[in-house]
């Protein structure tokens, strides 16, 4: 079976981890038009090549990011999500929304 | 019998190119009304309808490879319409209707088959959507019943009722469930579309998409480029590489799909048995062979690889489903690369890009629909852009403002 390096646990077998789609930059849901929020929720380049992605040790429950190349299955460098993201991300709520 | 043969050995003109099927044209002309991108089954089967309802014949259709050479040839050539939503349900109705007629239209024997397909339940859950199902293909004028244990047992007698220990609780009957040689359905289209005027150009790939002030203009291929009034897309699994050259990006994943085929054995499966829970499918060809397939690969990619895992975890439970398979031996296994939309409709109509129009979204379910989404489509392009209501649903825009046609529960194997 084909083996892929989790970050956090070494290598495993390609059957314990879930694909989790493209990595992107998610808008700003409060302020960004209806038709950039369904960009980021369903579109994607689906390219040839390189790709960043987000994967899930699903057995861990531990996401982490991966480059694979979307031809040849071969997976170039895996890398804790921290690299990219480094600061906590807040919702802002909006103010009606939120519990009092 | 001699004499006549040895009168066709000694004839100069034949073979001749106009006894040919399927005519090969030299050169690509300068200019064409439509290129349609996508020499696959739904690709001829637009050029087919557009030649033949609405007399547009200045048609070229551009396959990098040869004829019907993707996953046209790739599919386990399923054909039904017990899907889900009324809107899915009313289109792949109508595709049924036409095959039936398919061979007579081609005087082509496309090998139809109305075998009937039965999806089996082990829960709860499905036999209640099994239920939603039978009543909405009913209303739609298909002939679906929702049967239990004690007739599934008289339909197929081989069956295991307790795969994988979980009983079977009740079946979908589709008796419209049907199956015809993938391969002449393309190959009916293309003899008809040529026969009218249209011309087939295998080995000519589109390499780029030429769009002025937001409207297609042409296409530049490998054998130089061409104007165009209008173009269609239809190439499945590379539907976003294509897309990307028009300059759009689509709701399309690439992920493959594997299936395999056993070596021949008596006729003992009519039908075309199926169960979501067990992610699998089972039917047994015209030659005797039995087709497996199952859901496609767990994440994407472009590769026609095979996997070992796949292949174990699928066997695994179509041996649960008819146990005396395990005696048999696996003879080809093949792999197509399918274009999954989340919510598992297709996306036909209209584009970000003027006079471009897309077939696109077919996943694992594109060649039933191949005769209704080719006279769909042509009547699209015919009209200059106006939307048929039959597929109005599946326009690429409904991802835009959250209103999917979800068929998911619909597919044959839960994916």
């Amino acid at each position: 079976m084909k083996i892929m390096n989790c970050p956090l646990n070494g290598p495993r077998n390609i059957s314990e981890f879930v694909h989790g789609g493209e990595v992107s930059q998610m808008p700003d849901p409060n302020s960004c038009s209806d038709m950039e929020w369904a960009d980021y929720v369903f579109y994607s380049d689906n390219a040839i090549g390189i790709v960043t992605e987000w994967w899930l040790h699903a057995p861990s429950g531990y996401w982490f990011i991966a480059e694979r190349h979307t031809a040849s299955d071969e997976i170039i460098r895996t890398f804790d999500a921290s690299e990219i993201f480094n600061q906590r991300y807040e919702f802002p709520i909006k103010a009606e929304e939120a519990v009092v | 019998m001699p004499f006549s043969l040895l009168k066709y050995g000694l004839n100069k003109d034949y073979p001749f190119e106009k006894n040919a099927d399927l005519p090969v044209p030299s050169e690509l002309k300068s200019s064409y009304d439509v290129v349609i991108i996508g020499g696959g089954g739904h690709g001829v089967a637009t050029a087919y309808y557009l030649a033949k309802y609405h007399g547009i014949t200045n048609v070229a259709i551009l396959e990098k490879g040869y004829l019907g050479g993707g996953n046209t040839a790739r599919n386990t050539a399923v054909i039904r319409s017990n899907y889900l939503t009324s809107e899915g349900v009313k289109f792949y109705s109508e595709s049924v209707k036409l095959f039936k007629e398919l061979s007579n239209e081609f005087d082509f024997n496309i090998m139809y088959s109305e075998r009937g397909q039965l999806t089996l339940a082990h829960t709860d859950a499905t036999v209640r959507s099994f239920r939603q199902r039978t009543e909405v293909n009913k209303h739609f004028g298909g002939r679906t019943e929702l049967i239990g244990p004690a007739e599934i047992k008289e339909l197929v007698p081989t069956l295991n009722m307790n795969p994988a220990h979980m009983p079977v609780l009740a079946g979908l009957w589709h008796m419209d469930g049907a199956t015809a040689r993938h391969d002449a359905v393309a190959w009916g289209y293309a003899k008809g579309a040529t026969q009218r005027g249209v011309e087939l150009h295998q080995l000519t790939e589109v390499t780029d998409v030429i769009v002025e002030n937001g409207k297609v203009t042409g296409v530049k291929t490998n054998r130089g480029t061409i104007q165009c009034g209008c173009a269609v897309q239809a190439v499945a699994g590379h539907s976003s590489l294509v897309a990307a050259k028009a300059g759009f990006r689509m709701p399309i994943t690439t992920y493959p799909l594997q299936a395999m085929v056993t070596q021949p054995v008596k006729p003992f499966l009519d039908q075309m048995v199926s169960s979501s829970a067990l992610h699998c499918y089972v039917q047994q060809t015209g030659r005797g062979e039995i087709v497996f397939g199952g859901g496609s690969d767990p994440y994407p990619l472009y590769n026609t690889r095979s996997t070992l895992d796949l292949k174990e975890g699928l066997l695994a439970h179509a041996i649960e489903m008819f146990p005396f398979m395990a005696n048999l031996r696996l003879m080809r296994q093949w792999t197509g690369i399918t274009d999954m939309t989340s919510d598992y409709s297709p996306i036909m109509g209209l584009s970000p890009v003027d006079n471009y129009y897309l077939d696109a979204g077919w996943g694992t379910w594109g060649f039933k629909a191949t005769p209704i989404c080719g006279k769909t489509m042509a009547e699209l392009v015919a009209s200059g852009g106006k939307v048929p209501e039959l597929i109005k649903p599946f326009a690429m825009d409904r991802f835009n403002v959250f209103r999917q046609v979800n068929e998911m529960g619909a597919t044959a194997a839960s994916h």
